[in-house]
């Protein structure tokens, strides 16, 4: 699918090139209006003066201390930090696995549930059902339920180990909510697309294949990043079972030295993760939008 | 049926012998009584029509009288609720039909949104051949480079379709319903979604596959090329065949009111 969705492949001998796209410093400039330099110089002094208004405030602060001690203590932080970062390894490989069963087993869910005919009506209605369901039920309560409540059926065969249940609560609240994402884009494909694709003489199946589903993906990739996104953060509640990943190990270092400071360990961890998705969901948005409204000139 | 025979036309017999195309005598595509709901709304009532191979049919009328949807029922797109639909010999309306197998015969092109965005010219082109007829990359790809070449857009079939002007997008998608050798091609106002100064590139195509011997039923704001180029034109309103007749006819002497009224607002409108 990766080949044909490529817009950007080289596409033969082309006279006038794409307009530059704006550089990082032009858009900052942009972003603080027309002034140019002596803009610049404002939003910076702004910038420092507010920064340190707030710093002196904090620091002075009786409390200060007390914070400094609860949350920022050097000390506390190398000491809880293997277990944290150990306990975050085990996030990402979550996430992961999550991630890729999410956005197949949403793309399935979404492409029942836009089948047509009355032949389908059974599955689109099981499709319906589904999505309903698992965005009606929070997160949490999925991981609960299925973490303490089907191994405690005690069923020959069925898997008890926590973090089998936790992802599977992920994948299926998250796919909910992708499959509707998907959807959303399968939707803003024009009918004349399939109209079209039929007419060739292709199959209902391989018009969705061929024809739909690659625009319908590459329409809606920043919601889909988007979703990732807050997926990294979500798989920390799957702590509520017991596993020990970063959050979870975090609170043991916690409930054993009456210490947050690992609890800024296990923040960082996540920020690191998040931020560099989260700008890159921007940058793509951001490009793609520019290749659109270039495509429409 | 109601209303489809409202009109006698008696030229037609003898219009049959001069007036229509080469290969009077063999329908390719005959309706009778075809009607098509939207819900409540109808929008087909009654539509007899019938194209002789080689012949040039262009239908005319007024938005939301039909011609889209009868296109669209022709290429089993929707589904006709009553009459039928025999496309040599063969009722492609009844049931169980394979439509796959009747669209590779016929082609189809829109007003737009024809083209695969996501796919070059040439992808598109090979697409059907490739995927329904099962060619293999080479042979599909050799055939419709000769084809692109024949209507000036070889320079492109490397190019995305947002690099070309509309003009070559749909005159691209018209290759593309080409490909497969149609019996039939269905042409459904390929030119009201365009710049005026592009429409005559497309026009002439079509003029060309018109004077080569192709069979269309077309759907046309244009009128002056629709006196040109066709054999027989129908004048649908509100989902029925008012009038027909051959272009001279139908155009210069319109017999019923609405006829009259609407080519009166075409002319006003300079597009005759």
């Amino acid at each position: 699918m990766a080949s044909e969705t490529d817009v950007h492949a080289p596409s033969g001998a082309t006279g006038s090139g794409p307009p530059p796209m704006p550089t990082r410093l032009g858009r900052w400039r942009s972003e603080l209006g027309q002034e140019g330099a002596k803009g610049a110089l404002i939003a910076f002094a702004s910038t420092v003066l507010f920064l340190g208004l707030v710093a002196v405030l904090v620091l002075t602060s009786d409390s200060w201390p007390k914070v400094q001690q609860q949350f920022l203590d050097p000390e506390a932080f190398r000491e809880s930090w293997p277990e944290v970062a150990g306990g975050f390894w085990l996030d990402v490989r979550m996430f992961l696995v999550a991630e890729v069963l999410i956005l197949v087993f949403a793309l399935g869910v979404a492409v029942i549930r836009s089948l047509r005919g009355p032949a389908f009506f059974p599955l689109r209605v099981l499709a319906v059902v589904y999505i309903d369901l698992f965005r009606g039920i929070p997160l949490l309560l999925v991981i609960l339920l299925l973490g303490f409540g089907v191994p405690a059926l005690d069923i020959g065969g069925v898997p008890r180990d926590p973090i089998f249940w936790g992802v599977t609560a992920l994948v299926l609240s998250y796919s909910a909510y992708t499959a509707e994402v998907y959807r959303a884009g399968i939707e803003s494909v024009h009918e004349s697309q399939r109209a079209s694709a039929l007419s060739l003489g292709l199959t209902q199946w391989q018009a969705l294949r061929y024809a739909i589903l690659p625009q319908a993906v590459r329409n809606v990739v920043p919601a889909l990043l988007n979703g990732l996104v807050s997926l990294q953060k979500d798989v920390a509640l799957v702590s509520v079972l017991g596993i020990r990943e970063a959050v979870r190990e975090a609170e043991i270092y916690t409930a054993r030295t009456f210490n947050y400071t690992s609890f800024i360990a296990a923040t960082v961890l996540f920020l690191l993760a998040s931020i560099p998705v989260a700008r890159f969901t921007d940058w793509y948005s951001r490009r793609d939008r520019a290749r659109r409204s270039q495509a429409m000139l | 049926m109601t209303g489809a025979g409202a009109v006698p036309d008696p030229a037609t017999d003898a219009v049959t012998e001069e007036g229509r195309g080469p290969g009077a005598g063999t329908p390719r595509l005959v309706l009778e009584g075809v009607e098509k709901s939207f819900g409540p709304k109808q929008v087909l009532r009654g539509i007899d029509l019938r194209v002789s191979a080689h012949e040039v049919v262009c239908l005319i009328g007024p938005s939301g009288c039909g011609k889209s949807t009868l296109l669209r029922c022709i290429n089993l797109l929707e589904r006709i609720d009553a009459g039928r639909i025999v496309f040599e010999g063969e009722d492609i309306s009844r049931p169980g039909v394979n439509a796959n197998r009747i669209r590779r015969r016929m082609g189809i092109v829109f007003q737009a949104f024809n083209l695969f965005p996501h796919m070059t010219v040439l992808d598109n082109v090979t697409l059907g051949p490739r995927r329904a007829l099962h060619q293999s990359r080479r042979d599909a790809e050799t055939r419709t480079v000769e084809l692109l070449e024949r209507f000036g857009l070889a320079d492109h079939a490397g190019e995305y379709p947002d690099r070309l002007s509309g003009g070559q997008q749909q005159r691209a998608a018209i290759v593309r319903s080409l490909i497969g050798d149609p019996e039939l091609l269905l042409l459904d106002e390929v030119t009201s979604a365009l710049d005026p100064e592009l429409v005559g590139e497309v026009l002439s195509v079509i003029r060309d596959l018109a004077r080569g011997g192709m069979t269309m039923v077309l759907a046309t704001h244009e009128m002056g090329f629709a006196r040109d180029v066709a054999h027989h034109i129908y004048f649908l309103h509100e989902g029925r065949v008012l009038e027909s007749g051959p272009p001279e006819q139908l155009l210069s002497d319109p017999q019923q009111e609405r006829t009259r009224q609407f080519l009166r607002r075409v002319i006003e409108a300079g597009r005759l």
